[in-house]
């Protein structure tokens, strides 16, 4: 039959928003349909919103678990700020996100689970599906609780595990919806329960189920299936991606470009576990993975890596960085090369550990006894932690110095398509060990980059002393001589000064390189941002963005190019951190634009900042 | 003949070119000097061997031995160490640390370095003192030590390193006195011999902040009556006509000190050591005075694999389980797709 209904509407973008219970696997339904959308051709990106639970109370608006995906025939920058389609588990994931939606958007609810005792742990004093509160939007209301059931019944399950094929279902109907094809996440499910046929085989059917709802049911009118064209990226090969994974990914490029074996010294913590989980699975390329007894000992097993002439690397969030601090102060007193990774969370203290932010970046900076200077890379998109990763090993090697890379939790867990990079075209690390007895002493330095030699133990001829004490800039041994100890802390922050002729120029994301008004951003507020900035340029607004990759050193050219706008916004995810750093550099009238609440900028808060901003000015 | 065939070694070839700078009388002249000892006996190159330490003054050990060596931080010495062993598992690694830096502010490393068997030899000076910082009492003081954040005296209880060292996992546990050079030479060396984490508690002398703290045992005039020294495969026997023994008590659960021949106590009833029994090595470590002599030598010795062995087979495992690592395969594993040029939207 051919309804003119189903015929479908071409969109240019969507977002679609899953919400359900910390059980209900909106988180794997979310992947899945990222894959299946990334296959499709179209530019997305994602934004995983779960809660620190593993499994908070079923039913409670603390226990839901969200999971965004904008996709479009253009290039899509963020997740997107409002869901055009909410999918809604239970009665707290819609409480909970029904606030996000602009009217007339589509809510998806499965009212199979809008009981009286989940009404009631969700808050509601009346049922949202009778009292007239979801008049403003699109309802299509289904029992996809029933519906699951009655798909699987033929694998007689017991009803719990029944029932857990609930979000397949939902996906199914999203895939018909926005038609997606089956046969990706239908592969993904024979992998995965290769070797539980009977949960497979019902998720499969479930999937099924779902889609085939969507061709048959007659739907209110107002609902109908969709086409999301193509987008235009640049040709290449694609794939998807998350901040950890090209992270992960990243260090093992460096090590593979440097021409050395890495020694990962890592302590779990949330949301930095999986790189290391990542590449525990990647021993054969010459990775040893630590999982140590703290984050003291991972750092400190790095640089004892370092020391043997291996890549040290650790990575972690914040608090990990705190338990890090003296030790990354003795790679700096001894000049050796390490790696910190820190995914930046949500604190102080424990924080919001699930929850993104940039706060770490002044700790990063500073957060050590005495002047200890180090170098700090952060990463833009998800893709581009593959990258920084290895300009962070990079610079490490060259300066003989630890360099952290900053990510966050936004960036981590967020998707995104991928331009597969020739690794040949990336240019080799070059790592020399030291060899020479004649006139060695273990900080004999290399008069261009003022980094000190790197002798390995092992090597007949050289054996040496290092430590935290501070030494003599010409023999290496320990010294208490004032003069010297003011020459070499000159040197060590020298050093990393110098970083500076390594790394690229600042450029201009977009718009012109002066102006009225620069935003100046960092790390993973990138997309976001010039998301943004376009949208004021489209409609007339005199405004650049500028995003900063290298924080210490700053591009050389950054001071004048700030200095040729009248005004600096700087939208950061803290409480004002980079900003204190330009203006204090630079003195420029820089200005803070924060947001504290664990959660990415939305493009419109942008936009009202940015506007407001050049109002003042007029 | 190949030019870097090795030369002979001596004390002087690990002697650094570094002036000692511990007080006059320190106990860790002594402990230094029977390494300098040892150590060209045992054929080691100082090219492979590396010294980590903590801080302390028994941590500034590394500079006055001329091989590779890293004084680190407060307490992080194994971890540091366990770093060196998984980038390079041939070069043999000395820890020195202190009871202070072993034990308090590091007891957690210690404890993962020697539960993991990571092939260390661990020398734990034990002065069961602060040195460094002039004088407070550590976590080895026995109650009431006197000192400057102690005036009054200490309140906690000591914790006694080789009971930690056994309780944590350890697989080799050994106890010797700075003074006692050629006991505890040959106690390094077994260190050395064994492949996997060997702690060695040394009991040193710090002359100027805890002056005879060993004395009940290590004094000339009672060494013989309060020093039993094990090994393996001997009865169990101390005391300056070797008569007095250990024997496993008649009512309850423990070890006796007896009199040969005397209440007719003969020597079969005295306990051989046996350094692979962990019950025995247990028993031994608590002993000391005033009822019972201390126990030195080699307490246990039960080895293993090695974690550093363990995990770098495991990469080869990787390699053999999912081939030579291909980069670029990595980056196109899972699912990819291709955009091109002339597609139209
Ligand atoms: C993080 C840190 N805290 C405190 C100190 C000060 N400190 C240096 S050595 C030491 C105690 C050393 O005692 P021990 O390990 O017994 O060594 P000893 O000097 O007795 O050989 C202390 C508290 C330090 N260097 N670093
Ligand atoms: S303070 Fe004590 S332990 Fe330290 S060097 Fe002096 S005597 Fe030795
Ligand atoms: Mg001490």
């Amino acid at each position: 039959m051919d309804y003119p209904s189903r015929e479908r509407k071409t969109l240019d973008q969507v977002v679609v928003r899953l919400a359900g219970d910390s059980g209900d696997g909106m988180q794997k339904a979310g992947e899945q349909f990222t894959l299946t959308t990334a296959l499709a051709g179209n530019d997305l990106a994602t934004f995983p919103d779960f809660p620190a639970e593993i499994r908070a109370p079923a039913g409670t608006t603390f226990g839901v678990s969200g999971f965004q995906i904008h996709f479009a025939d253009h290039d899509v920058l963020t997740p997107g700020d409002r869901p055009d389609v909410l999918v809604a588990m239970n009665p707290a994931a819609l409480k909970v996100n029904l606030g996000d939606l602009e009217p007339g958007a589509l809510v998806i609810v499965n009212t199979g689970a809008f009981t009286k005792a989940n009404l009631r742990k969700a808050g509601y004093e009346a049922n949202p599906l009778e009292d007239g509160s979801l008049d403003p939007f699109r309802v299509l209301e289904i029992d996809i609780s029933k519906q699951t059931l009655a798909a699987v019944e033929p694998f007689e399950l017991g009803s719990r595990d029944a029932l857990r094929c609930k979000n397949f279902w939902a996906l199914g109907l999203l895939y018909w919806m926005f038609d997606r094809d089956l046969a990706p996440t239908l592969a993904w499910l024979d992998e995965k329960f290769a070797k539980r046929p009977v949960i497979r085989d019902a998720n499969k059917a479930a999937l099924k189920a779902g889609h085939a709802y969507g061709e048959t049911v007659e739907l209110p009118s107002g609902i109908e299936p969709y086409r999301v064209p193509r987008a235009k990226l640049p040709p290449g090969e694609y794939r998807n991606i998350t901040g950890n994974e090209a992270t992960a990914w990243g260090l093992v490029a460096a090590a593979r470009l440097s021409g050395l074996e890495m020694v990962l010294g890592s302590y779990p913590i949330t949301p930095a576990s999986n790189v290391l989980h990542y590449l525990a699975k990647l021993r054969h390329f010459g990775v040893t993975t630590f999982q140590t007894e703290d984050e003291i000992a991972a750092v400190c097993a790095a640089i004892g890596a370092s020391f043997a002439g291996k890549l040290g690397v650790t990575t972690t969030s914040g608090p990990g960085v705190a338990l890090k601090t003296e030790a990354i102060g003795l790679a700096i007193a001894v000049e050796l090369p390490l790696v910190i990774v820190d995914i930046q969370r949500a604190g102080p203290s424990t924080g919001m550990p699930t929850k993104t932010e940039q706060s770490d970046l002044l700790q990063a900076m500073y957060g050590r006894n005495g002047d200890a200077p180090v170098a700090v890379v952060a990463a833009a998109t998800p893709g581009d932690c593959f990258h920084m990763a290895i300009e962070a090993a990079r610079l490490a090697l060259r300066a003989m110095t630890p360099v952290f890379l900053l990510t966050d939790g936004y960036i981590a867990n967020g998707a995104a398509p991928w331009k597969i990079p020739d690794i040949a075209e990336i240019p080799p690390i070059e790592v020399k060990f030291h060899q020479a007895p004649e006139g060695f002493h273990p900080f004999l330095r290399d008069p261009k980059t003022l980094a000190r030699v790197w002798p390995i133990p092992g090597t007949p001829g050289l054996a040496h002393r290092i430590g935290g004490l501070e030494k003599d800039y010409d023999s290496g041994n320990i010294s208490y001589d004032p003069a010297n100890h003011h020459r070499m802390t000159k040197v060590r922050a020298e050093k990393i000064a110098r970083l500076a002729d390594v790394i690229p120029e600042q450029d201009v994301a977009t718009g012109e390189d002066h102006g009225k008004l620069a935003v100046v951003g960092w790390g993973g507020t990138f997309g976001a941002i010039d998301a943004a900035v376009r949208s004021c340029r489209a409609r007339g607004a005199a405004v650049s963005h500028i995003h900063l990759r290298y924080l210490n050193p700053f591009p050389k050219n950054l001071g004048a190019l700030l200095s040729r706008f009248d005004r600096i916004l700087v939208p950061e995810l803290n409480n004002g951190q980079l900003v204190k750093i330009l203006r204090s550099e630079f003195l420029v009238p820089a200005r803070g634009l924060d947001k504290i609440a664990g959660q990415p900028f939305k493009v419109s808060e942008l936009e009202d900042a940015i506007l407001q901003h050049l109002e003042q000015d007029a | 003949m190949a030019p870097d065939t090795p030369t002979a070694l001596t004390r002087k070839s690990f002697m650094s070119d570094q002036e000692v700078r511990w007080c006059p009388g320190c106990g860790d002249y002594a402990i230094l000097a029977a390494l300098q000892r040892t150590l060209p006996k045992l054929g080691v190159r100082p090219e492979n061997t590396v010294f980590v330490s903590g801080i302390g003054c028994s941590s500034r050990f590394p500079y006055y031995m001329n091989t590779y060596g890293f004084h680190t931080i407060h307490g992080r010495a194994p971890a540091v160490a366990t770093g060196v062993k998984l980038a390079n598992p041939d070069l043999d690694v000395w820890v020195i640390t202190g009871d202070g830096d072993g034990l308090s502010i590091g007891g957690n490393h210690l404890l993962h370095a020697l539960r993991r068997n990571v092939d260390l030899q661990i020398l734990l000076f034990n002065n069961r003192v602060y040195g460094l910082t002039k004088g407070q009492y550590s976590p080895t003081s026995l109650l009431g030590q006197h000192g400057p954040s102690t005036p009054l005296g200490s309140v906690d209880y000591p914790v006694h390193p080789l009971p930690f060292a056994l309780g944590a996992g350890a697989r080799f546990v050994a106890r010797a006195i700075d003074t006692v050079q050629k006991p505890l030479m040959e106690i390094y060396e077994r260190a050395y011999r064994n492949k996997g984490a060997s702690l060695v508690e040394i009991l040193q002398n710090c002359p100027v902040f805890n002056d005879g703290a060993f004395t009940d045992v290590a004094a000339k005039d009672v060494a013989s009556d309060r020093q039993l020294w094990a090994v393996h495969g001997q009865p169990l026997v101390f005391g300056k006509n070797r008569d007095k023994g250990l024997r496993m008590r008649r009512d309850g659960c423990g070890i006796e000190v007896v009199t040969i021949g005397e209440g007719g106590v003969s020597m079969d009833e005295v306990l051989v050591h046996d350094e692979t029994n962990l019950g025995l090595a247990s028993l031994l470590a608590h002993l000391g005075p005033p009822d019972a002599p201390m126990v030195f030598g080699v307490l246990y010795c039960n080895p293993a694999p090695t974690y550093e062995h363990q995990a770098l087979a495991q990469n080869e495992l990787a390699r053999q389980r999912y081939g030579e690592a291909d980069l670029d395969a990595l980056l196109r594993s899972g699912h990819t797709w291709t955009v091109s040029g002339n597609e139209d939207g």
